[in-house]
């Protein structure tokens, strides 16, 4: 009773904070100092369509690499944590019907196509490596719902996230000597705005971006799949 | 109301809701789950901060062009933000369903009563 209580007035003083911050916002009239740059040098600097890619791949690439390494680290603590022990044994689940098996198998690989073409669009549409490779990891999550016997081998994944980190590294080291400074689009030409072969190493840096999520999230889902059943 | 005001709004109360759930809940996978409604509110709030009246998303195309962005486009810098954010939430949480699942496994429950050595 009394810790009800106490929630009821947390949750009181916290809506009447939200409250005044609410009724005291406005909202700009004009781009501050920060978002007007982006939105005056982005297509000269970088060339890419869509600003928000510009501003996580290049302008904030560093950020990117650091996130990309704090998702590699929660995935790694998943896996360690759930990492599989004696005593616990796997319980069969029933198996799924035709009709969903049938349809999954031919979902599965469209769906990774699209992720494929969300990553690869990233610096032209409100696509880009996250969303890419979140949508790769629920086409996995669709084949293990599919069939659950079937396994994706860990080591499938642990090459693809290595390698796609490793070369994520690589191009941006090849900033360094080639353009401006580390994680630099400027290593392969503008080209032309709009079109897919623009952007520099956009393209290439949100393509590896995508792999690597995709096959973390992937491992995720592998390793809480596995711990599965009764002990 | 505009569309900006409407977003916050409504972030704001998934911000309360998750609180709600965190403070309220008994048992740990509900505890869990009110992370990613207080995540998607936070993420929804930051996003509408960056909300500008008239204004459309920050990629070039036919309705903006390269010369005209500063007077067409929103605040680009809170929707990269937030897409950080986004994926560091999908990790958090699964680190915590992973905790869970330990928990369940070494002691044989998720309800917190029972938990009692982590009681204050």
């Amino acid at each position: 009773m009394v810790r009800t209580t106490v929630n009821m007035l947390v949750i009181i003083a916290v809506s009447s904070l939200f409250f005044s911050l609410f009724t005291a916002f406005r909202p700009d009239e004009k781009l501050n100092d920060l978002a007007a740059y982006y939105a005056q040098h982005t297509v000269a600097d970088t060339g890419a369509a869509n600003i928000v890619t510009a501003i996580v791949v290049t302008y904030r690439g560093l950020d990117t690499l650091g996130e990309v390494t704090v998702l590699f680290l929660s995935a790694s603590v998943v896996g360690f944590m759930l990492r599989r022990r004696a005593g616990v044994k796997h319980v069969p689940a029933a198996p799924n019907s035709e009709l969903f098996k049938t349809a999954a198998s031919i979902l599965a690989p469209m769906i990774l196509l699209l992720g494929a073409y969300i990553f690869v669009n990233g610096h032209l549409t409100p696509g880009g490596g996250f969303q890419g490779g979140a949508v790769v990891a629920s086409a996995a999550l669709l084949f293990f719902l599919a069939s659950p016997e079937g396994h994706i081998p860990h080591f499938v994944i642990n090459t693809i996230e290595s390698l796609s980190g490793i070369f994520y590294v690589g191009v941006g080291a090849l900033g360094l000597y080639f353009a401006a400074g580390f994680l630099d689009n400027r290593i392969l030409p503008l080209g032309e705005l709009g079109t897919l072969a623009s952007a520099g190493a956009i393209p290439v840096i949100y393509t590896l971006i995508g792999m690597k999520v995709g096959a973390e999230l992937s491992s995720i889902l592998v390793n809480l799949r596995e711990t599965g059943g009764e002990e | 109301m505009t569309i900006g005001a409407i977003g916050m709004a409504a972030g704001f109360i998934l911000i309360l809701i998750g609180i709600w759930g965190f403070l309220n809940r008994k048992n740990i996978i509900g505890i869990i789950l009110a992370f990613p409604v207080f995540d998607t509110g936070l993420n929804t709030v930051i996003v509408a901060i960056g909300w500008m009246r008239g204004r459309t998303a920050p990629i070039i195309d036919s309705t903006v062009n390269a010369s005209d962005t500063l007077s067409k486009i929103v605040d680009p810098v809170p929707q990269a933000l937030v897409l950080t954010a986004i994926v560091i939430g999908v990790g958090v949480t699964a680190l915590l369903l992973a905790y869970a699942i330990r928990i369940h496994e070494k002691r044989g429950t998720l309800e917190i009563d029972k938990l009692e050595d982590i009681k204050w």
